[in-house]
């Protein structure tokens, strides 16, 4: 029998505890729950969960599916990702897509260029109700947003998928509790008290892979609105823009015509957290045209359902 | 850059409305270079947009739209800070008694609290009340920040009376370490950079404060054996099967010799793992699965423990702070999750409710909504239990409404030694 020591046997540092929480969340909600299911994009966030979650179950296979919403505007190596590391992992992945929600009429079709972003609710609701799940992890981070900040680590879903943030349940101690009545669901979010930084930091501890485009590489883009955005099958350059050949990476992964890229060089993972840890504006605000409608962007589209 | 390994404090806000927590929590972090400049734009505009100045510190962590057109804390933001040694998550609570649930949910993982209190009204009856359930759940240090000194005339004279009455309550509760600062949030003096409105006070900061006291101190209250609550049974290649759980109260090593309960089966570990590798040793806090020696059905509910062993009871005597709607009364059934285990329950007797202001026991015989009181429970199933003052994990549980599934109480085993 060989016995490797954990590394951190003697002192146990802050994201050995982190990871020690997630890990408890996950295997506390599939106990609790009948039928979980894990939200998985491909981004760096849900990847550490899909990480966390093989671990809290090792050496059994997931006890659940992975679930992608695809909204049809995704980056080329994010998908490759998706189903390379679904496939390593073995575990089955369901693709509920925005496009299925349009064609049935739910939604109103944005046309191209137009943000799939909230459309999502939608398809995500749907699946849910269709594949019965009571419980969907999601690798939201309370220090993403104000509205995150004050969610519940289990947050509860009424009938319509809505989040109500006046009727939280009172979450105490490590007393999880993910029981529902049917037709309601809970939201888990096991890396509720991870930053961004502390993900880049497991990252780079776990030696994990992710997409391509998190890191520097040189690529066509154009300033608009204050965010580089990537030339591709989503976005064609305006009129009055000047396609540039700049050195970007992807500090978040969203969809392909609303998510900016950073002017970076980091190209290496201890470079990306060296820029983490100096960085002056926060990942949503250098990234997201989706959070810049208005003061409670995030709120009223959780109040709906959203992640 | 190669970043230092740091440790984790968890503190929470505690105190009545108005008297300054999200704004001292705002100073904090904008003084402490936490916000992004795109986060400390938005806050300047919602700022001007509600006529409320040029920056609401308070609209750091008040992020909900009803809480902005309030000018309340309704639930708990969670928010995280991080100094070269150490990351900070601050649970940052409501003060209105109301939501007094909220509260109890940041302060129930905290491993201290950050009070901030009026100078000029001094302990209000709200302050108390936070003070009284921080100490029932184990909190046992407090930094307390006399605020809004600037509106006193930095009077040392207001600080002083203040500081009697903080030190009288605080000696009552049995908090073990206990640093009075008088501070203006509004301003900033004393929060992060000393002030030089307040010579004759020496003493630390509130983040000098924060940097010196012990972390980890939630998890490590647990003084006696270790405990490991089965969350999850893992089968092994080869047909073995292990125990997944989370460790408390003291490290488990290969070789130990343990008692699954309540079966009461004494074996031994053969072998840890933590997410499929074989260790040596599980600390606590470590979310990891054990191996054992002996044949068991054990399962979900079940705990593995080394000695001193806990108690195995189907009545329990407890402390219940309730968050009800209507009150809870002798008979009432509900149902009460403790660590992993979940089991109908009954009420037996209620032995009173807790006078926050004399702290002692009235005569009650029903709880209202946010009254905290002591309470007999039998319980369906055996529960394997410690003193919440032993051990927070396996002293601890919830009471759930069986109809909507709300967490409706939050439970302690035993009493507190000031009562």
């Amino acid at each position: 029998m060989t016995t490797t020591p954990l590394r951190t046997s003697h002192t146990t540092d802050h994201l050995d505890l982190l990871e020690s929480h997630a890990i408890f969340i996950l295997r506390e909600v599939v106990a609790e729950c009948e039928r979980p299911v894990l939200l998985f994009s491909g981004g760096k966030d849900s990847a550490v969960l899909l990480h966390l979650a093989v671990k809290a179950f090792a050496p059994q296979q997931l006890p659940f599916p992975v679930m992608h919403i695809d909204t049809g505007q995704n980056f080329p190596e994010v998908i490759a990702f998706r189903d390379a590391t679904v496939e390593r992992v073995g575990a089955r992945l369901v693709v509920a897509k925005v496009q299925d929600s349009i064609d049935q009429g739910k939604v109103v079709d944005p046309g191209f260029m137009g943000s799939r972003n909230r459309l999502q609710t939608v398809t995500l609701l749907d699946a849910i109700n269709d594949n019965n799940f009571d419980a969907a992890f999601g690798g939201a981070r309370r220090d993403e947003d104000k509205a995150r900040a004050k969610e519940r680590i289990l947050s509860f879903r009424d009938t319509f998928g809505q989040w109500d943030p006046r009727k939280q349940r009172p979450e105490l101690w490590q007393l999880y509790q993910g029981k529902v009545n049917a037709g309601e669901h809970v939201r888990a979010f096991p890396l509720s008290d991870w930053t961004e930084l502390d993900v880049w930091q497991y990252i780079e501890r776990e030696n994990m892979a992710l997409p391509a485009i998190y890191f520097a590489h040189d690529r066509d883009v154009v300033l608009r609105d204050g965010m580089y955005l990537a030339i591709g099958p989503f976005v064609e350059p305006r009129e009055s823009e000047t396609v540039e050949r700049r050195t970007v990476r992807f500090r978040t992964v969203g969809d392909a015509n609303c998510t900016g890229a950073v002017l970076s060089r980091a190209s290496t993972l201890s470079a990306i957290i060296d820029e983490v840890a100096l960085a002056n504006v926060s990942e949503r605000g250098a990234t997201r045209a989706d959070d810049k409608f208005s003061e409670t962007a995030m709120e009223d589209r959780k109040r709906e359902g959203y992640f | 850059m190669k970043l230092a390994t740091k440790d984790l404090l968890r503190l929470a806000t505690i105190g009545s409305v108005d008297d300054g927590k999200s704004t001292l929590i705002g100073r904090l972090l904008v003084d402490t270079r936490q916000l992004f400049d795109d986060q400390l734009d938005a806050i300047a505009e919602a700022s001007e947009k509600r006529g409320v100045g040029d920056l609401d510190l308070s609209f750091v962590t008040d992020g909900l739209r009803a809480e902005r057109e309030q000018g309340i804390t309704i639930d708990v933001a969670y928010r995280y800070a991080t100094t070269p040694t150490r990351k900070f998550i601050i649970a940052d609570c409501p003060g209105h008694v109301q939501y007094t649930s909220n509260m109890a949910t940041g302060a129930s993982t905290a491993d201290l609290a950050l009070v901030v209190l009026d100078v000029a009204s001094g302990l209000k009856e709200q302050t108390r009340r936070h003070l009284c359930i921080a100490a029932l759940l184990g909190v046992r240090s407090i930094i307390v920040a006399v605020n809004k000194m600037d509106a006193v005339d930095w009077s040392q004279l207001a600080f002083d009376r203040v500081v009697d009455e903080i030190v009288t309550l605080a000696r009552e509760l049995d908090f073990t370490s206990v640093s009075i600062i008088p501070v203006s949030a509004l301003l900033g003096d004393n929060v992060v950079e000393s002030s030089s409105n307040l010579p004759w006070y020496d003493g630390p900061t509130v983040l000098d404060a924060l940097e010196s006291s012990e972390a980890g101190a939630w998890e490590h209250t647990a003084t006696q054996g270790a405990r490991l609550p089965i969350q999850w049974v893992l089968r092994q290649p080869g047909g073995g099967r292990t125990y997944a759980g989370m460790v408390n109260g003291d490290t488990m090593h290969v070789g130990d010799r343990v008692t699954l309960l309540p079966a009461n089966v004494e074996t031994t570990i053969t072998s840890l793992h933590f997410g499929g590798d074989e260790i040596s040793e599980a600390t606590v806090g470590l979310a990891a699965d054990v191996g054992l020696a002996a044949e068991t059905n054990a399962g979900r509910g079940d705990l593995i423990a080394t000695a001193p062993l806990p108690t195995v009871s189907n009545e329990l005597k407890t402390t219940i702070c309730w968050f009800g709607e209507k009150p809870l009364v002798v008979g009432q059934r509900l149902r009460l999750k403790h660590t992993s285990k979940v089991t109908p329950v009954r009420v037996k007797i209620i032995n009173g409710v807790i006078d926050i202001a004399k702290l002692d026991i009235d005569d009650s015989t029903m709880l209202n909504t946010n009254d905290i009181g002591l309470a007999t429970l039998q319980t369906a199933e055996l529960l394997v239990v410690d003193d919440y003052r032993v051990n927070r994990v396996t002293g601890s549980f919830v009471l759930i409404d069986e109809a909507t599934n709300a967490t409706v109480a939050a439970g302690m085993v035993g009493h507190a030694s000031f009562l």
